[in-house]
């Protein structure tokens, strides 16, 4: 068959698009500083229910501590309270539909469960309870910390975590965003006492945020919270972490992985955060260059060439310091050539503009998967309580909404010369050193480490 | 307890059928709540329609299927779907393979009309197989060869599961198959299985029925009839024994070991089958679970549990044979014997004590939240019409299953523990052979 070409004609052209229905949110904030988002929405009779609880280690002599305290307490908060033990809070959820999972990263806790609608207020109750009263039972912390070390050295033999480590560690130098999975060791030591500590310390309800989606009427919902959460109080305000610094590039490092039969290609640097009037311009950049599949990265490294399978880059935003990242997992035998195609991309975006059907498609592209993101109580849930830990409310989706519609080509390469430049962005391959390093050497300087630098020096 | 009453749990969206000159059936979920529109084409043909020699290639065609067809150049599908605003995927699974979009609902007809493009002439050309040939290489290499427990269970416990070529072959495919793969291939087999008469088309989310019919007819009428092969028997006797086998890991830090028993027949037996889909749940789903209690947390054998049925953990996405798999992970310090011998003694409780009406409607709650929210959005749920539609013969029924799950009494949940039989289980220990420390 010869090869098609597009007859624009044949394509049916798109409709008048209809306006999505905007959530009507009421914040309250309780008089312990807690802040209560309650968004009503049509749909399935369930409610989604995230709270955020800034969580950072707020120094670098006790980062790699603190996260492996967080990594323990996540799964010990819940193992029992002063009225029932962790089989009677599961119990207690479950007949609501429910099943509170605890996740800690680099600047909070998220406490986060979907339940049947008509169980908010009990499971409220049992909320307020781990949040009042978790017990942190000696025995089974000891078991739990076990387990979370075995959980631990399994997520690290996956390659792409460890690259992930890797890039942290050399962008991040000593601020706590260095240490994003805590070594073995240091959680083998984490004990009660210090887990109970650590709850009442940094577990604080001033400067958390509770999220509540779907179907549920706001002021009831909003009573709801304050009269079972009322009880959770606290000294001081939740804590995030300290602003990162931007650290010099450097060489590309190789983390050697024998015998691997594929490299984890990962490029990072700087990008504006979510209130920088740069952040519009950078995200439709980084789309155009391979942040979906109609992208100049994926056209290349995967339909033209078949090197990878998911090449891709995104913005990522932390509270401290927010990313450009570039992902590309390779054969071992075409490392170097998906690496200089990677980085010829990326000049390309720094030294020429995009075109004006690429920054319109990637512009559709975003508005559109916005709408649909957030168009479940699940999708809403998560992305409010995401722009509650940058300080930001619902509101803040419209305007950046508006602002990308106004992005111009010009901005575009402005920003792209500035964020995406491949001189701007450290670079992290994981592979098989013996037979990767010799093409990328011909690329520029390259440092070889042993993989077990992957788990953070404890410096 | 006061989970919602079976009749609550009910979704309410109608649901419209009607089928094509040419056999294709046509399912439309309206509902227009937000402007979002579902567009999914369900193909009667997976991993278990290969012929042997060709391990693999119901994934490598989903592959070739979005390099283009008759009316639409390399890279533009993913162009106009995005550019519209949406999103798009494909995926194969034993019984079928499925295309699907999630566009505003103003991109209706661009969906239709690419849809029908690569139902009628998809670009089967030697370049684009050979770049999809590498691109899933990669894709096996991502998500099987460069990682720990790459082929833990779902690659592994099937050979020692099952008997015929059907059930225990490779899925993803083995190199040597895909790269001797050819056009020829291909050709051959979207002639034989992606014909209209052996395809499911469903729309959901924010449509006009008379209006979406029109369109339907419009783009997907002109697409020539083919004869629809038989739906082939994948279907097994019931083991009568143990099998039991070891795999190496050299990548992995710990070892882990997977259980798998026969279930009842998914679509001839569904009643008898929906009390095993609870077991599942009773056994694994969170820390009020049999499992998670018994091993994690009073005897400390395991790391991790998890229970599920079917093969990618959708119990509602299979036909005949299928398993309830168990999958452990736990320290190199416990033996894997122990943890057979403790699974074996859980199920067993189950078997001869039963569970009680209270514990059984706590699992009932959950497992209804848990098809609700997938219900919650819009692809999710026109993704569950199509898969009802193709494998039960009924859509509705997507509609209705947190209902029909309400409804299994712990006497049915007693009867799925008595079919998990020691001495019929399959049984596959994974050794953490070096690998990172």
């Amino acid at each position: 068959m010869s090869a098609a070409v597009l007859d624009l004609d044949l394509v049916p052209p798109l409709g008048e698009p209809r306006p999505h229905p905007v959530p009507e949110v009421a914040t309250t904030t309780l008089p312990s500083g807690l802040s209560v988002v309650v968004v009503p929405r049509p749909g399935v009779p369930l409610v989604e229910l995230r709270l955020r609880v800034p969580f950072a280690a707020t120094s670098p002599r006790g980062a790699l501590q603190h996260v492996a305290r967080a990594s323990v307490l996540s799964g010990a908060v819940l193992l029992g309270t002063a009225q029932r033990d962790a089989i009677g809070i599961a119990e207690a959820l479950q007949g609501h539909g429910a099943e509170l999972s605890v996740a800690a990263d680099p600047d909070r806790l998220l406490v986060s469960t979907t339940l049947l609608a008509e169980g908010l207020a009990p499971v409220l109750g049992v909320l307020a309870e781990v949040l009042i009263s978790a017990a942190y039972p000696g025995d089974q912390v000891e078991a739990e910390r076990d387990r979370v070390a075995e959980r631990i050295a399994i997520a690290r033999s996956q390659p792409g975590v460890i690259a992930r480590n890797a890039l942290a560690a050399r962008r991040y130098g000593t601020h706590p965003y260095a240490a994003q999975l805590p070594a073995p060791d240091l959680v083998g030591k984490v004990t009660a006492a210090a887990l109970r500590k650590l709850h009442r310390e940094r577990l604080l309800p001033a400067g958390s945020t509770l999220v509540l989606v779907g179907d549920l009427d706001a002021a009831a919902a909003t009573d709801a919270v304050a009269a079972a959460l009322g009880g959770w109080t606290g000294e001081g305000t939740a804590a995030g972490a300290p602003p990162a610094p931007t650290l010099a590039p450097g060489h590309l490092e190789v983390v050697d992985r024998p015998g691997a039969v594929q490299s984890n290609i990962r490029l990072g640097g700087p990008a504006p955060a979510r209130t920088d009037p740069d952040l519009p311009a950078v995200r439709l950049a980084s789309m155009v260059f391979g942040g979906y599949f109609s992208s100049r990265l994926v056209e290349n490294i995967r339909e033209k060439r078949g090197y990878s399978y998911s090449p891709r880059s995104a913005v990522d935003h932390l509270a401290a310091a927010s990313s450009f990242l570039v992902e590309a997992d390779v054969a071992t035998e075409v490392t170097g050539a998906a690496f200089l195609e990677t980085w010829a991309e990326l000049g390309r975006m720094a030294l020429a503009p995009v075109t004006e059907a690429e920054l319109d498609a990637a512009r559709r592209y975003v508005l559109g998967s916005m709408a649909l993101s957030t168009a479940t109580h699940a999708g809403l849930a998560s992305t409010l309580s995401a722009l509650a830990g940058s300080g930001l409310s619902a509101e803040w989706l419209a305007e950046h909404q508006r602002a990308l519609a106004e992005v111009t080509v010009e901005q575009v390469q402005e920003a792209s010369r500035r964020y995406l430049a491949p001189a701007a962005l450290t670079a992290v391959v994981v592979g098989d050193a013996e037979k990767v390093t010799d093409a990328l050497r011909a690329l520029g300087p390259v440092d070889v480490t042993a993989s077990a630098a992957a788990v953070p020096d404890p410096a | 307890m006061t989970a919602a009453t079976g009749a609550d749990l009910t979704l309410r969206h109608p649901v419209e059928r009607f089928t094509l000159d040419n056999g294709l059936r046509v399912v439309l979920a309206p509902d227009r709540s937000v402007p979002v529109v579902a567009v999914t084409v369900f193909y009667d043909v997976g991993m278990r329609n290969e012929p042997e020699g060709r391990t693999g290639f119901a994934h490598l065609f989903e592959h070739v299927m979005f390099q283009g067809s008759a009316h639409v150049p390399k890279m533009e599908h993913a162009r106009l779907v995005q550019a519209a605003g949406g999103t798009f995927n494909g995926s194969t699974h034993q019984d079928f393979t499925n295309y699907y979009e999630a566009l505003p609902s103003e991109a209706l007809e661009r969906a239709l009309f690419l849809e029908a493009d690569r139902m009628a002439a998809p670009a089967i050309t030697e370049e684009n197989l050979r770049n999809q040939i590498d691109v899933v290489k990669e894709e096996i290499r991502v998500n099987v060869l460069n990682r720990p427990y790459g082929a833990f269970p779902w690659l592994q416990l099937p050979q020692v599961a099952f008997e015929s070529f059907a059930n225990t072959h490779d899925g993803y495919g083995s190199f040597v198959d895909l790269e001797s793969s050819t056009v020829e291939d291909a050709t051959d087999f979207f002639s034989r299985y992606y014909a209209p008469g052996n395809a499911v088309l469903c729309i959901g989310g924010d449509l006009d029925v008379g209006e979406t019919e029109r369109l339907v007819r419009r783009w997907f009428g002109q697409v020539d009839a083919r004869e629809v092969p038989p739906t082939p028997n994948t279907g097994e006797p019931s083991p009568t024994t143990v099998r039991r086998d070891v795999v190496e890991d050299r990548l992995a830090p710990a070892p882990a070991v997977a259980l798998g028993w026969r279930v009842p027949d998914p679509v001839g037996d569904l009643d008898t089958y929906l009390g095993t889909v609870l077991l599942a749940e009773l056994l694994s789903e969170g820390d009020a679970s049999r499992l998670e209690r018994r091993l994690v947390h009073d005897d400390r054998l395991a790391v991790a549990q998890s229970s599920y049925v079917g093969l990618f953990g959708d119990p509602f996405d299979v036909r005949d044979a299928t398993l309830l798999t168990t999958q452990v992970h736990h320290p190199a310090a416990v033996g894997v014997d122990d943890v057979i011998a403790a699974v074996h003694d859980e199920i067993g409780r189950v078997a001869t004590e039963g569970v009680s009406a209270e514990e059984l409607a706590r699992v009932q709650a959950r497992t209804s939240a848990q098809l609700l929210r997938q219900a919650d959005s819009v692809l999710g749920r026109t993704l569950a019409f199509a898969g009802a539609e193709l494998v039960h013969g009924r859509a509705e029924l997507a509609g209705e299953l947190a209902a029909r799950l309400a409804a299994v009494t712990p006497d049915a949940v007693q009867v799925a523990a008595k079919g998990l039989d020691p001495g019929t289980a399959a049984v596959l220990e994974l050794r953490a052979t070096g690998g990172a420390k």
